[in-house]
């Protein structure tokens, strides 16, 4: 494929090409000789020129066009048109997606695609977060930013999900990207304060550092400190849940040094009263996440009380806050001032109830996003519900996360909420106990739903009431939600309830299901229906070698199929894998089961790749 | 069982249980690093684990349940999740002696934990470091020479005594707080 540097030229609103570009090689007969080199001309080439071939016009009318075009999936589909489309699209994309690490090479990458400022990888599937991936599984950025670093020397963006990172891995990123501008790990791991402290200090127009959920190992580096000295262009800074300890007059000057900061989310380490301190100096927070949300018993702590409510008026601009880790609710009310203007809350780590929620939640009359633990009970969902009638997303985690706890949320819960807030887009919520009226009653009241996640905890547990299966309720969700993409079920389901997917859930992109279903045919009716499914994760259902196998005309579409503790055999992923070649098929293995030769298989996962199977994995997996 | 028929007992194993548990311990999953399993979720009983899907249908229409062990990875909650959710100052160590500490002409107070020195040397080095001064030789005839900075603490009976007075062990448990006088009060 020939990378056409007149169109690069063009790309810069500027005709004259120089006497390296007359070199390419393009493999169009016909085409004209380029222009004189060296002459400048303005935009009308075209008319001064001996006209180009009309196929020239219009891939230089298309690159500007393309320019517009930023959706990936508007991107893919005007790279299928045709070569000429391909080529002008791949060499105007500055933005690259990436849903399977393993699905592509970083060369193959960087070859297609010479002129990328941004870049997006995600890596291991989701259940690797709940422990049921084995250990060293991979997903190592290193070969990514090793090649990148040479090829995209001027790269701004990294963002990463679920991938590795080694220090050394962030050194190189820091030293080959000099205009370095955002760093978004997001459920990463395997690097140190070492690390940061890397990216601190090389990237001096770092404007975004974001480590949400991320593990970062306590090397004892003090990173904050290696930010440059003087102004710093930080926009947002995130390091909730690093857990390490930070040098916290280090921090102070560096948020007071940072007139841009928009975004800071601290980790718990950091006391209320150094986050006084910090918001005192930065008013114009408009996301805030604070640490530990009570007085502080350290050794030499000052003994003073601040007026934690002045700070909290003092940010005008705050709509999104979070935090609250180890609360003393006694605290809360400093933050009525900025109730009315906050768009985005995140309790979920506060163990509060429902009579410490409810002065705070009715005066966010404005609330679309709330995180909350189930310890605000029905009552306290209920005065949600009263409140927020603009809510788009609602997450109820458990404060007590076992099969068997108390329940404090059931489907009296969820059932105020779909009657109080019709515009409901997204939510995850976590019982002990529900009925399908409460959830066809959603399905009915909430139309809009796009993502629809109920995790009834205790394993295979049917309606509450009326002792059936989830069946119905699941059913009327995708029946009339018709906007759903993504679902996540749980509870006693039959087949029927698979039947319903396949049939209803056209759009649905993303289906999580665990301790489900009766036999092969429930899994056939989602490969069957399902035409748009991108992502299927099922753990510990009866599906078996039967089910797997009538899916072969939809796996090279999907991101991956994961399969754990389900009916699979080794005989049955085999023929998967000789029926479609270009599919990896890996099977994991558990930490001692490696050498059983019995047949059975842990976890299935495969996925995709143009570039064949890969070659950094441990000894817990197998390619077939 | 009703399903047997279904499904190819010799070409797949009947498991819905912990992943390895079959004949191993349940640690197969267990990372080292935090995110790893929680030593606390797992079952010391693994034959409730292993429960075969056909006893879980609809044949058990009640509670009757076989026993909830935890399963690994169940709920889907994060480990940052459950960990956090432990206050950070529910340390099974009994709790700090905290007490406030003022020394005349400073405007501020301090506070501390008697509980982590293990005696009056340890305790004066760091008031000093503290608060920038030097507090003298001690004797018990004497009290404190050579400075004119001097310990004192307020006790349970509310009088001002001299630090260093009494057995450490009485001292902490009997100290309410601790000033610093100048010697030109005394």
């Amino acid at each position: 494929m020939s990378e056409n540097n007149h169109l690069h030229h063009h790309h810069q609103n500027h005709c004259s090409p120089s006497p390296a570009e007359t070199m390419s090689e393009d493999d169009e007969p016909g085409r004209p000789q380029p222009p004189d080199p060296g002459s400048k001309k303005t935009r009308n080439c075209a008319a001064v020129h001996p006209s180009p071939h009309p196929d020239r016009v219009l891939e230089i009318v298309l690159e500007h066009v393309l320019q517009f075009l930023t959706a990936r999936r508007d991107r893919n589909a005007a790279s299928l048109v045709c070569k000429s489309w391909y080529r002008t699209e791949a060499l105007t994309r500055s933005h690259v997606f990436i849903g399977n690490c393993y699905s592509v090479s970083p060369s193959r990458v960087t070859a297609r695609f010479p002129r990328v400022r941004s870049v997006a990888i995600k890596g291991r599937p989701r259940f690797a977060d709940f422990n049921l991936m084995p250990l060293n599984w991979g997903a190592h950025f290193g070969p990514w930013v090793a090649t990148m670093g040479k090829a995209y020397p001027w790269l701004e963006r990294v963002y990463l999900k679920r991938m590795s990172l080694t220090d050394r891995d962030l050194c190189l990123l820091g030293d080959s990207f000099v205009g370095f501008k955002e760093l978004e790990l997001v459920c990463c791991d395997g690097f140190g304060t070492g690390g940061l402290a890397a990216i601190a200090s090389k990237c001096s127009q770092l404007r975004v550092l974001d480590l949400s959920d991320t593990e970062v190992m306590n090397d004892g580096v003090d990173w904050i400190s290696c930010f440059p000295e003087g102004e710093t262009c930080l926009e947002s800074l995130i390091f909730d849940y690093v857990e390490c300890p930070i040098n916290f007059e280090a921090l102070e000057s560096l948020v007071a040094r940072s007139p841009a900061l928009k975004k800071l989310r601290l980790n718990r380490e950091v006391s209320l009263g150094q986050l006084y301190r910090l918001m005192v100096r930065a008013p114009q927070l408009t996301h805030l996440g604070t640490g530990a949300f009570g007085p502080s018993e350290a050794q030499g702590a000052s003994d003073q009380e601040y007026d934690y409510a002045s700070a909290f008026s003092a940010c005008k601009s705050l709509v999104c806050l979070s935090g609250f880790r180890e609360i003393v609710p006694e605290y809360l009310p400093a933050i009525y001032p900025v109730c009315a203007n906050l768009v985005s809350l995140n309790l979920s780590h506060a163990n509060i109830n429902v009579e410490q929620l409810k002065p705070i939640i009715c005066q966010c009359r404005k609330l679309q996003v709330l995180w909350v633990l189930d310890s605000v009970c029905d009552e306290g969902l209920k005065a949600v519900a009263a409140a927020c009638p603009d809510l788009r997303e609602l997450r109820v985690f458990p404060f007590d996360p076992q099969e068997d706890a108390e329940g404090p949320v059931s489907e009296v819960g969820l059932q105020a909420i779909s009657e109080g807030c019709p515009k409901l887009e997204s939510i995850l919520y976590f019982c002990q106990r529900m009925t399908n009226a409460a959830v066809i009653a959603m399905s009915k009241n909430c139309p809009d739903l796009v993502v629809f996640r109920l995790c009834i905890m205790g394993r295979h547990q049917p309606d509450y009431v009326t002792r059936e299966p989830m069946d119905e309720g699941f059913g009327a969700i995708v029946m009339n939600c018709k906007k759903l993409t993504r679902l996540a079920t749980s509870g006693l389901m039959t087949d029927r309830a698979f039947a319903y997917i396949g049939k209803y859930g056209k759009l649905v992109r993303t289906l999580s299901v665990a301790f489900a279903g009766d036999s092969d045919t429930g899994l056939k009716y989602v490969l069957e229906g399902c035409h748009n499914l991108q992502k299927l994760e099922i753990r510990d259902s009866p599906f078996g070698d039967a089910a797997l196998l009538s899916g072969l005309h939809h796996y090279y579409n999907m991101r991956f199929l994961w399969m754990s503790s389900c009916h699979l055999s080794r005989q049955g992923c085999r023929e998967v894998a000789r029926a479609l070649p270009r599919l990896v098929v890996e099977l994991l293995s558990y930490e001692g089961n490696e050498k059983m030769d019995d047949g059975a298989v842990d976890v299935l996962y495969m996925y995709r790749s143009l570039d064949g199977p890969r070659n950094d994995t441990s000894e817990s997996v197998t390619i077939l | 069982m009703a399903f047997e028929g279904d499904l190819n007992l010799e070409a797949t194993e009947l498991r819905l249980g912990l992943p390895g548990t079959a004949d191993h311990d349940k640690s197969g999953v267990t990372k080292s690093n935090k995110r790893g399993l929680q030593q606390a979720q797992s079952s010391d009983h693994e034959e409730s684990n292993i429960v075969s899907n056909d006893e879980n249908k609809r044949d058990h229409q009640e509670s009757t349940r076989p026993a909830k062990a935890q399963v690994v990875g169940w709920p889907p909650i994060r480990s940052y999740r459950k960990n956090c959710l432990q206050p950070k100052k529910a340390e099974p160590e009994s709790a700090g002696v905290y007490i406030k500490v003022s020394m005349d002409g400073v405007p501020y107070l301090r506070k501390i934990d008697l509980k982590i020195y293990k005696g009056y040397p340890e305790l004066l080095k760091d008031l000093e470091d503290m608060f920038k001064f030097k507090a003298g030789e001690y004797s018990e005839r004497e009290g404190y020479n050579g400075s004119e900075f001097v310990p004192t603490y307020e006790d349970k009976d509310g009088d001002w005594m001299l630090v260093g007075d009494v057995p450490w062990n009485m001292f902490i448990t009997s100290c309410k707080r601790l000033r610093i006088m100048k010697g030109s009060e005394l």
